[in-house]
């Protein structure tokens, strides 16, 4: 039977104190805190872990109900007794990102050198330091193997660097939504963010954390960033032309509801995100590039089972993108299966449970099937 | 004790396909064939599909699914990756057949081909006496809603085959029963080659 789970609280572990831990860049950085949540037991052999990743802008309560300063659970359908990710069959971890503003360190942080908060002192990281940072924590946690590392977006380019960098450690990779390197489109989507926020006077070169945050900017960074994740029809069934209650008319305010929608989400937005945080995820996304397979061993990968999904109206994402990974796979003739959803909400379709029903539903049984 | 395989064309594939090989099926459905591969036959199984349910049933049963048509699903397979691909009643669907079967060929070192017999006897009946498009067993779907594109016999695939000089291995042929020996073009509903370059 399905179940919500049992609150859940937000876990910390440091590491890189005496030694600072070393970026691809070439920086280093340390000590280093990483937020993580943990949901179901550890079994005896420490052999069910599913390392779940979060997207751009999430972070690690995937599910439950909120505690202490919890966000909103992200992702509370796929996570939890008798659900795809089955808490009573698997121990299902999540950790925020370096680099991060949910409890791991990240620009917004108090550098032990100053005192004071990074800002654009901390390092460019990339989604390889996330995932080497992520098995510092899956090892002190004594596992050798995870059973799966799965996320959508950011997550899934996050589950794919993992197996690049540690094919060993994983059986099961489930990239959803995801791509082997984000193409110009995307980076120019990002770029746009990036731009709005630097372009905000309370930016101050990243330094303004103490005093007003670059809300404006962000908050026009969001709004381009949450029309990439629907679709056309889904913002025509949403909002079609529809005016607000309260619209004046003729005016720039916001007269058509999803002038409203988009405001309301890029304010909600700035409330618990840091901007810092999003020029530095977003340029570990864009730096991202896994296109060339040359992370693919002479020998492929034997023991490691892909799961990869698409959404038919993601446009952000596009299924070629999954298509191409998957071919990269079988070219090397490594165990893979494909399956574009036909979902109409676009690329956020993986977070939406009315979306998703067929997501949850391959998962589960995928997972289930062990080697033997 | 294993049940005994409903479909006679699945017994006919299973017979054929060897223990342990790498087998490819293109236009795998919800995976009954390919599920037997590997539960019979020890057969390292992967499909390609379009229909996503069918895909759905695929993975409920722990089988590596490709979610693609079959005109286009195969440029990126390593050419003679597979001991066998299969094309099992999916050929008739088919846009590029020609392609799809020279496709099968280089990735695959045999195709299993099964495709129903346009000219099987009650076939021609209803459509001598008739006058109409034949609604048989094997071809059981009215003209506008069929997703048959292509109407082949048996005779129509061997003269193709010696067009392409494909050199056919086996054949088998059947009807609701079991396998058809005498003038298989006539008789036989469903045929099933062996076919290599």
């Amino acid at each position: 039977m399905k179940k919500s789970i049992e609150p859940v609280e937000t876990k910390y572990f440091t590491f890189a104190e005496a030694e600072e831990f070393k970026l691809e860049s070439g920086r280093t950085l340390g000590p280093i805190t990483l937020a993580y949540e943990t949901y179901g037991s550890l079994n005896a052999d420490k052999s069910n872990a599913i390392l779940v990743m979060h997207a751009f802008s999430g972070n690690a309560h995937v599910a439950g109900p909120v505690t202490g300063d919890q966000d909103p659970a992200w992702w509370d359908f796929m996570v939890g007794s008798g659900k795809a990710l089955d808490t009573d069959k698997y121990f299902v971890i999540c950790i925020n990102v370096i680099g991060g503003c949910k409890g791991s360190t990240g620009p917004s942080s108090i550098s032990p050198k100053t005192g004071k908060p990074y800002g654009i002192d901390f390092p460019l990281i990339t989604i390889g330091d996330i995932v080497r940072s992520q098995k510092v924590l899956i090892d002190h946690l004594g596992i050798k193997k995870l059973l799966g590392v799965i996320g959508g977006s950011m997550g899934g380019m996050l589950a794919l660097q993992w197996v690049a960098s540690f094919p060993e450690a994983v059986e099961c990779v489930i990239p959803i939504a995801a791509t082997l390197k984000h193409s110009p489109q995307q980076i120019a989507f990002n770029e746009v963010g990036r731009q709005a926020i630097m372009a905000d006077p309370a930016w101050n070169g990243g330094n303004y954390y103490g005093g007003t945050s670059p809300e404006k900017g962000l908050a026009v960074a969001r709004m381009v960033g949450h029309i990439t994740y629907m679709s056309n029809n889904s913002m025509e069934e949403k909002f079609s032309r529809r005016l607000k209650d309260d619209n004046t008319g003729f005016k720039f305010s916001a007269d058509f509801e999803v002038e409203g929608y988009l405001q309301y989400r890029g304010m909600s937005f700035v409330k618990r995100f840091d901007a810092n945080t999003y020029l530095y995820i977003t340029k570990a996304m864009d730096y991202f590039d896994l296109s060339d397979a040359k992370w693919i061993p002479e020998g492929g990968l034997p023991g490691v089972r892909f799961l990869v999904i698409a959404f038919k109206s993601d446009w952000l994402y596009p299924s070629s993108q999954s298509q191409d990974m998957v071919r990269q796979l079988q070219m090397r003739q490594i165990d893979a299966t494909y399956c574009e959803i036909d979902a109409g909400y676009g690329h956020d379709s993986f977070l939406i449970e009315s979306e998703a029903e067929k997501q949850s539903h391959l998962i589960k049984h995928f997972l289930a099937k062990r080697k033997g | 004790m294993k049940s005994t395989i409903k479909r006679l064309d699945h017994q006919v594939i299973c017979g054929i396909v060897e223990e342990g090989s790498k087998v490819l099926d293109l236009g795998c459905g919800n995976g009954d064939l390919l599920q037997l591969l590997a539960e019979r036959r020890g057969a390292k199984a992967q499909g390609v599909e379009v229909n996503n349910d069918a895909i759905h049933a695929c993975v409920e049963k722990g089988l590596s699914v490709f979610h693609s048509d079959i005109d286009s699903g195969l440029p990126y397979y390593p050419d003679q990756s597979f001991d066998y691909v299969i094309l099992n009643q999916s050929l008739q669907e088919a846009k590029k057949v020609e392609a799809v079967i020279s496709e099968a060929l280089r990735v695959g070192k045999k195709a299993i081909i099964g495709f129903p017999n346009f000219a099987h006897l009650e076939a021609r009946i209803l459509m001598f006496f008739g006058g109409r498009a034949p609604i048989v067993s094997s071809l059981p779907y009215e003209w506008y809603s069929t997703p048959n594109l292509r109407f082949l016999s048996i005779k129509d695939f061997k003269a193709f085959c010696a067009v392409k000089g494909y050199k056919i291995l086996a054949s088998h042929f059947l009807d609701s029963q079991g396998q058809v020996r005498v003038l298989p073009n006539l008789f036989a509903q469903n045929a099933i080659f062996v076919i290599t370059k």
